[in-house]
């Protein structure tokens, strides 16, 4: 793809070009992550509307349909607003901490984008540790709320920050876990290669892909990773980081304006986030499920899709979890779930019955 | 200049300076966040010299979890700076020493080539060079037996941990998740079908 | 047996697949919104929104400053003075109702003998400062005379229930 732009910007900047090609690398590189990023913060901008609108037809409501038609100019309008609202530094409060919080909030959310393959070759940085990768910058993401928490100087911020890393921290274990299952069977830490090795298999043969994607054989390890990404983003049912009703909105209490908006991107970036990194490792990124469709990109874009609304329909089901409960689940249901599969796999593989040669 | 050198002093100068705010910082978090800052620039140095599954767990191991509980416990203290303050000159002569002997050995290994000692060429590295991969192979074939006895002294402080921890006190009314989770709704309310009361006395 | 059952049935999440069905469901069910300034919902004879002093239909003022209702308001909204008028009959000099304090409970309405205070059907009005909804003994008298035909007749519907 690079040739092709090459091709077509090299007579553009004609005499130019002696100057632009020694910076042409970094300057390509940084066109690749615009191209990458645009989508991605556009897709967060209107997540917010439609889990509103998806929640409202859930409660039997309609949503936001005031600004615009059918209300698609309502993340515009709140953007505005946040815009020109003041950002309130507390008295008392560490105020370099307190700015930077919400930035380290938002940041590890869109960097780790770079290693997500979106097509075969297409991906920012095809590193071999690209696992790693993910693990290392979502073990950073709590930072951005613990020091937000700290930084307000505000009881109900500290409270949320410390439920909120006791949680992430928590449930970081079982992602890894279910994920050293998907390594096992696909043999390589390079997300590509974990998802080329699920379009392989005597499904797939038969035309089948979506039965030999890893969500079928490693059902247990698909449900250990959703639910864990669902409370490692801190949504409902497991938002007791926020508890509006005993904290007020936690570590975002002390936030206004453009400060409390990155929290929300933050957010919603992340879902988008752990619903690719669902997509890649469980669902065949993007293979196509059945033979006589081509595998293409759309098909990722269709799989976080699925998940995303998921991610909302647990809100608008499920009630919230005490916070003892999510401890529990976290620490005595996933972790040994993960454990024994991990040994059921292991010996799996190594029988006769092994089906990931 | 070459511009990987450049991006080594960068974060050497960094890591420098947030080692520097570590011990200066009068505020424990700003320190400990200090240390995270550092942590992050000595991953970065190492990605430098191709050993990018030592800089990930560097990340995913401290910066993910060890200075978050850091950071936990300390947030929850509150320290008094002053009070650790006090004694500086007493312990300064031990501390003073212990530097010491850390810059001389510090030198040696890394003015090796000007004491003499035999220097290690870097090995070339071949194009596709997994060292995530090179290091998993060494530790399942190579160092296998090594490896399982950590993990095992690993696995026996866990245990340790959680047994000293683990007690059930008879006096608390603490309810257990699993056994909420248990109940049906048999088990609480009991429908029976009563015949009509009659009301006594008429109206 | 019955905790071999629990234990599938937790496993799969059974229950909250069940509780996510029934949302499921909702989602393409009819929606019940009430799209507001366009539609609005009917409303009763009895509904209590802003308040209205009322006259005799000679024009002669109904309040008979009793204050029976400044009695009765739960939230000290009223506030009432009077004295005697030339002709020696019992009149309100002030007449003041603060929307803001006020609960919409109808209290005054129910005490008042000679059916003066009444709460209209409006409740699409709105204050730009702070002390706009502070209604006096002027803005009430007004409120009535412009709502005279509606509440009248909304007395007359309510009147074998009284």
């Amino acid at each position: 793809m690079e040739a092709q732009v090459l091709q077509f910007i090299q007579p553009l900047a004609g005499p130019l070009w002696g100057w632009v090609e020694p910076v042409w690398p970094l300057l390509w590189t940084l066109l690749k992550i615009v191209a990458i990023l645009a989508p991605v913060v556009a897709a967060v901008a209107y997540l917010p509307y439609f889990e509103r609108k998806v929640i409202a037809y859930m409660h039997v409501r309609i949503g936001p349909n005031r600004v615009g038609p059918f209300g698609l100019l309502q993340p515009i309008a709140d953007a505005l607003k946040l815009m020109f609202k003041e950002v309130i530094v507390p008295t008392k409060a560490s105020k370099a901490l307190y700015i930077l919080g919400p930035i380290m909030g938002l940041a590890p959310a869109l960097i780790a984008w770079a290693v997500i393959p979106f097509d075969t070759g297409l991906v920012l940085a095809n590193i071999d540790a690209g696992v790693l990768y993910l693990l290392a910058i979502s073990s950073i993401g709590v930072y951005g709320i613990i020091i937000s928490g700290w930084a307000s100087n505000s009881k109900y911020a500290f409270i949320g920050a410390m439920r909120a890393t006791a949680q992430m921290v928590s449930y970081e274990i079982s992602m890894g876990m279910a994920l050293i299952v998907v390594l096992m069977v696909s043999n390589s830490l390079n997300l590509s290669a974990i998802v080329m090795a699920q379009g392989k298999g005597t499904f797939a043969n038969m035309g089948l892909g979506l039965l030999s994607w890893n969500w079928l054989p490693l059902l247990p390890m698909f449900m250990v990773y959703l639910i864990s990404g669902v409370a490692e983003t801190n949504r409902a049912p497991f938002d007791v980081v926020e508890g509006e009703s005993e904290i007020v909105a936690g570590h975002m209490i002390e936030y206004s304006g453009m400060a409390f908006a990155l929290f929300f991107l933050a957010e919603y970036a992340n879902m988008i986030l752990i619903s690719a990194m669902v997509s890649i490792f469980f669902l065949g990124g993007w293979l196509s499920p059945v033979g006589f469709l081509p595998d293409s990109v759309w098909w990722l874009i269709a799989k976080i899709s699925v998940i995303l609304f998921l991610f909302l329909w647990f809100r608008a089901t499920f009630p919230r979890y005490r916070y003892d409960q999510i401890m529990r689940l976290g620490w005595k249901v996933f972790l040994p779930l993960c454990f024994l599969w991990i040994v059921v796999v292991g010996v799996w593989m190594m029988s006769p019955l092994n089906i990931w040669k | 200049m070459e511009f990987k050198t450049f991006v080594f002093y960068l974060l050497a100068t960094i890591m420098v300076l947030a080692a520097l705010r570590v011990i200066t910082a009068r505020n424990p978090v700003h320190a400990a966040l200090s240390l995270v800052l550092a942590f992050f620039n000595a991953a970065g140095i190492w990605l430098l010299l191709h050993a990018e599954f030592l800089a990930i767990a560097l990340i995913m191991i401290y910066v993910g979890a060890v200075m978050v509980l850091f950071l936990f416990v300390v947030m929850m203290l509150d320290i008094n700076i002053d009070r650790l303050r006090q004694g500086f000159w007493h312990y300064l002569p031990v501390g003073g020493l212990v530097g010491l002997l850390m810059v001389g050995e510090m030198s040696v290994v890394l003015g090796g080539n000007y004491f003499g000692l035999e220097s290690i060429a870097p090995p070339d590295i071949p194009g596709g060079f997994s060292n995530t991969k090179m290091l998993g192979r060494l530790l399942f074939t190579d160092y296998v037996y090594p490896f399982e006895l950590a993990s095992i002294v690993l696995l026996v402080g866990i245990i340790a941990a959680v047994m000293l921890t683990l007690r059930s006190r008879k006096d608390t009314k603490a309810m257990h998740p699993s056994d909420q989770l248990k109940v049906q709704r048999k088990d609480r309310i009991r429908i029976v079908s009563m015949p009509v009361e009659k009301k006594e006395g008429g109206e | 047996m019955g905790a071999m059952k629990d234990f599938v049935k937790s496993l799969f999440l059974t229950e909250l697949l069940k509780g996510m069905t029934v949302t499921g469901r909702y989602f393409f069910a009819r929606k019940i919104t009430v799209q507001y300034p366009e539609e609005k919902t009917p409303q009763g004879f009895r509904f209590r929104g802003l308040h209205a002093l009322r006259r005799y239909p000679n024009g002669e003022e109904r309040c008979i400053s009793c204050k029976l209702c400044e009695a009765v308001c739960p939230a000290m909204a009223i506030t009432i003075e009077g004295a005697a008028r030339e002709d020696g009959s019992r009149r309100t000099t002030r007449y003041d109702i603060d929307l803001t304090k006020c609960i919409f409970c109808g209290f005054c309405e129910e005490a008042c003998p000679v059916d003066a205070i009444v709460e209209t059907r409006v409740f699409e009005y709105h204050g730009e400062k702070r002390g706009d909804l502070y209604y006096t003994k002027q803005m009430l008298l007004a409120n009535g005379d412009r709502y005279e035909a509606q509440i009248a007749a909304d007395r007359a519907l309510d009147a074998k229930y009284r």
